[in-house]
Formats: C-alpha cells, structure tokens, sequence
C-alpha cells in the first residue's frame, strides 16, 4: 500500500489559518487538549473544488468558509482550487469559464446575513462548472455559538452531493486523554474542535462505546481498582455502573437497537462475553469456553457478534449468532498470522476492521466478510483500537509518535491518513461516534 | 526486590483515585451486582491476633511479605518458585476465614489492551486456583485484572516487560 510520507504544502494558507483559529480557541478551552491535524497522502481522484470566501463572515466570530474546506480537504477526496481574487456570492455573479479554467469541476458559494438575537443566516450554493447548474443550496438561521455546526453541515451536504456518501463532518469522536497520572474521557467534534471532558479520573479509564443515537457512552473505568463499566448519559452527565460483578468487568459494545450490551466477564472465571440490557439488569451469558472470549462487536443487523479469542492456541477473530447455545460452534474468521484482535463491524456489515500483527508491527487491516479477503492499510508500529467512520470511508485508530500516543484515521483503502495529536499528553482508546440524527 | 514490591503495592492502595470530574452518581456499584455485596467494601476487620492490628503479612520477615507472582512471556502458569509463597496466603486465608485478598493480573504493554486485560485475568485466575485448591475458600478471593493499564515499570525493553507480567496479592483493608 503507498504512503506518501510528505504533508501536502498547497494549503499553507489554511493552516495558518487554522493555527489563528487555534489561538483564538486556547484563549477559552485548556490549551493542552487541543488537537492538532497533519494529513499524509491523498487518492489520485481528486475532486477539484472552489470555494468563495461567504459574504461578510469577516464580521463573524467563525469564518464558515474556512471549516467548509477544512472539512472538505482533511477527507482526502477533493483538491482545493484557489478562488483568487474572484468573489462572486449569487450564481448570476458566476462566470463559469473564470473556474473551469482555474480546473475546479464544483464550485462553493454562500453569504452570510446577520439577524436579530444574534443569528445569523447562512445560504450556501453548490454549482456543477461543466454543467453550468446548481448542485445544491442550503440556508439556515443558526446563534453565533453553531457557525461550526452549520459550517459542518454544509461540507455534509457538500460531500454528499458529489461523491453519492453520507458525509461524518457534523459527527464527533471519542478518546482517553492521559497526562501524567491524570485519565480523561474526552469528546470532540470529527475535526478534534470542542473537545471537553466527560470524566476524568487518577485511574485509568478504556474502551469508550457510543450508543447507537449518539446520546450515551459506555466506557471501562478503574477508579474502583478493578475494571467496571459504567453507562454515562452526555446531556446530563449522569452516569451508572451497569457491569460491576465480582472480577473484572470490560470490553462494552452496544447492540444496533441501543437496547443491549455485549460486555466481557470474568464472573464464572476465565473472561467470557455477556450480554446484559444497557440498565445493567438481565444479564445473560453468551460465550462458554475456557479460552479468553473478549472484545464483541454487533453485525449492524444485530443478528451476529465478531470477537477476538485465543480459543485455537493465537488471539483471532470469531463470529457467533446472538442467539447462540451452548453447542453453537463460532466460526473463526482470520486466518492469516498469528494474532489479529480488537474487531470492528464496518456500519454495512460487510467488513471488519481489526489489528494485525505482522513481523513485530501491530496494524490496521480489513477483511471483507464474504471473501476473506485481507488488506493492511497501515505501516506504523504500534496500532489499536480501530473504529469505521459511520460512512464507512475511513478508520479511526490509536498509534504511537516518538513514545506518545496519537490518533490517525486511514481511509478504507489506506491512500489517505491524517494525524491527531495533542500538545503534552497521549491520547488513545479512539471510538468515532455515529451520524447526527436527521435535522 | 519482592519486599520493595510489597511497599509499592500498599502505597498504591493508599494513594486513592482522586476524583477531579465527578459526574452524578446513580446507583452506583448497587445494580449489577451479582454477588450481592458490592466489592469496593473495604473490610477492615484486623486479621490475625483478635484486632491487634499486627499483619504478618506486613512482617518482612514472613513469607507473607512477599506478594507478587512473575510469569513468563504469553504464560499464565504459575512457576515453582511462586507456589510456596501463594501456599503461604492460601492457608493464612485458611486459618483467618476473615481475611478476604484481591489478586490483581497485569500484563506488558504489547497488543490490544482488552486483550491484555483477559492476559491479566486469567494470571490472576491462575494464582487463585492455586489458592483455593491450598484452603482458602472461593469467596474470601477476587480475582480481577489490570491488563497493561498500570505498570510497575516503564519503558520497553524484556527488564520491563518482565516486572509487568504479573499478579499482586492484596489483602483488603490493608
């Protein structure tokens, strides 16, 4: 697989920018949290697009034109075309020769008008140079504190209209960010901007799990020395130990319905998989075998778990019905070397995405379901926990930079990777969180 | 070594997780709980002498004093040198039926840390079994894992990864 190694230089500009931006962002959130982005590679197929500065959003705390191409750019799928000088803001301004000459096949333009309250309408249009018509067109009446939002969604409707997927710009991730002793469960738009913490802790805290709506996150924390997970609702920060058995307590994942969780016990000994209602009652037991059965992930029809065991003498990947008994025999997926973990369902259930180890490296691979086919989309050390975007197009990861933990998303066929760091502290335990609901 | 261990265990116990972010609580540690009493319970019962508050295991020169059992690379098998000591605790156990320890597995730093986590377990699993089958009894143990998540040592290297492959007797209430 070719990784170009080199960060693309075209857009200077924006990322000075975005360092303005970040200056700007330190001065009301704790700097040290701030991530940081780096992009590597790109696909050959680039869609060039233009995107004209929107009307007076100089007057606005948040420039939406700069979020739009962030977004746009940091996806690997499309190649900015520099507007120039060029400031049409109506399509009856459009010269369209001016921007099929500049090579842009899409172009971007949009104003902004201010409100009374506060709010500001955004109209944005997405025209089609070679065709000479609109693509697309969107406005809205937003407060001043979701010009991001806004800014997102509009690259969605953006990317949506010229590459046919569902685009993850107004989605957010989750990660622990550990400094020193300290352990935070952090959340933070798809762009690494909003980040805040959700809990933080002296012990550790793993395996951050969205549920499926977005609203809710399960997560391993150690704060009662010894693993126990807990249910944490976001909007009103309450929070429930839903597995605290005697043992050791780990792995959640949330069944597609939001209803059930698979969890990992070590309750009759050995670490099993359960399945237990996401109110902690009901608990069921799933896997029976004296191996290590941990790491489930539900099939998007909620009809199957993938999971890592050790059950044929290496750590592989395995597949069994929910509704399996006791005689039910898992088939095992991987074959190919001798240790591949931490499965991930891709969102159509027909991949999955996983660690390989391979010569003393641990990466992110794929396997379609169907034919077993592997790829190994990266080329770092020391990779884990590996989560699909909800489109499907890229993978979000955890790796490690010069002792420091660090997180990178690869896109599914491994042309396209981008960095997220943090200033001090190492980030890990990645878990990209699912589309918003429809507006 | 081994007695230096003993101390570093305690003293971990002792500097508690401090809480920064508290979110609110509900019901915490009560639903779930499969054995009815919730494990955080700090016994603070004294063991040994009716309450004197003196631990043998604490004397450095008991065998008691020494609570960590070291395995080798991708191994949960408790090795030979362990077992005298883990025979040690299993039958003070025995002999003070109040007594309650936390077996806490540890792995190194290679892999997936929920895989390591199940390492961790089933080396802690490991240590009870031996216990249990030496007299003491199923539920004066818990047998819990911290996979790679808390390190004795730090860094890389088999001087490191060998101090992490581990499982650490602790008795509650210490």
């Amino acid at each position: 697989m070719p990784m170009y190694r080199h960060t693309v230089h075209c857009f200077y500009w924006l990322f000075s920018r975005l360092l303005f931006l970040v200056l700007l962002t330190i001065a009301c959130t704790p700097a040290y949290s701030r991530l940081n982005i780096e992009i590597f590679g790109g696909g050959a197929e680039r869609i060039p697009i233009a995107i004209v500065p929107f009307a007076d959003e100089n007057r606005l705390q948040q420039s939406i034109t700069e979020v739009v191409s962030a977004d746009l750019y940091r996806s690997g799928l499309f190649r900015m075309v520099d507007p120039g000088g060029l400031r049409p803001h109506a399509p009856a301004d459009v010269v369209y020769s001016n921007w099929s000459e500049r090579g842009a096949s899409a172009l971007v333009i949009g104003r902004t008008i201010p409100m009374p309250n506060g709010q500001v309408e955004v109209q944005f249009r997405l025209m089609d140079v070679a065709r000479q018509s609109q693509l697309a067109a969107h406005a809205a009446v937003v407060p001043m504190t979701q010009l991001r939002a806004a800014a997102h969604h509009i690259a969605d409707i953006i990317y949506e209209a010229l590459t046919g997927e569902v685009g993850v710009f107004s989605t957010r991730i989750a990660y622990v960010l550990k400094q020193g002793n300290n352990y935070a469960l952090q959340i933070a738009d798809a762009d690494g901007y909003n980040e805040h913490s959700i809990i933080q802790y002296t012990e550790p805290i793993i395996s951050p799990a969205w549920s499926p709506d977005g609203s809710q996150i399960a997560y391993v924390s150690f704060e009662n020395k010894k693993p126990v997970i807990y249910v944490q609702t976001l909007a009103t920060r309450q929070r429930k130990a839903v597995a605290n058995f005697s043992g050791s307590n780990s792995a959640p994942a949330w069944s597609p319905d939001g209803r059930k969780l698979a969890v990992v016990l070590s309750l009759h000994g050995g670490s099993q998989i359960y399945l237990i209602n996401a109110d902690g009652s009901g608990l069921q037991r799933l896997t029976r075998s004296s191996s290590i059965d941990t790491e489930p992930s539900f099939s998007p029809d909620g009809r199957h778990i993938i999971f890592t065991s050790d059950r044929g003498g290496s750590p592989q990947i395995y597949r069994i019905p929910v509704t399996a008994s006791e005689s039910t025999t898992a088939e095992r997926l991987t074959f190919e070397g001798s240790y591949n973990v931490s499965p991930d369902y891709s969102h159509d259930g027909r991949s999955f995405t996983f660690i390989h180890r391979h010569n003393g490296r641990f990466n992110v691979a794929v396997q379609d379901i169907a034919t077993r086919q592997v790829q190994i989309l990266t080329n770092s050390q020391f990779d884990e926990s590996p989560s699909f975007a909800p489109n499907g197009r890229m993978i979000l990861y955890a790796t490690e930079i010069g002792g420091r933990g660090i997180l990178s998303a690869v896109s599914r066929d491994g042309s396209t990777r981008q960095n997220l760091s943090v200033q001090a502290g190492d980030i890990r335990e990645p878990a990209w969180g699912p589309l918003p609901r429809k507006r | 070594m081994k007695k230096i261990a003993g101390v570093l265990i305690i003293s971990l116990l002792s500097a508690c997780a401090s809480q920064t972010t508290q979110p609110t609580e509900v019901d915490d540690y009560s639903t779930g709980s499969y054995n009815g009493s919730g494990s955080s319970g700090a016994d603070s019962s004294a063991y040994g002498s009716g309450g004197s508050g003196f631990y043998p295991m604490n004397d450095p020169g008991s065998i008691l004093s020494q609570r960590s059992v070291y395995f080798d690379y991708d191994s949960f098998s408790v090795k030979s040198e362990y077992r005298e000591m883990v025979v040690a605790h299993a039958q003070f156990l025995r002999d003070n039926p109040n007594a309650q320890v936390i077996l806490q597995g540890n792995t190194d730093d290679r892999g997936s840390r929920e895989y390591n986590l199940a390492l961790g377990q089933r080396r802690a699993d490991s240590v009870k079994n031996i216990m249990t089958l030496s007299g003491a009894r199923n539920a004066q143990i818990e047998a819990v894992s911290f996979g790679e998540e808390k390190p004795r040592a730090y860094g890389s290297g088999e001087s490191v990864w060998s101090q992490n492959r581990r499982a650490d007797i602790v008795y509650r209430g210490e």
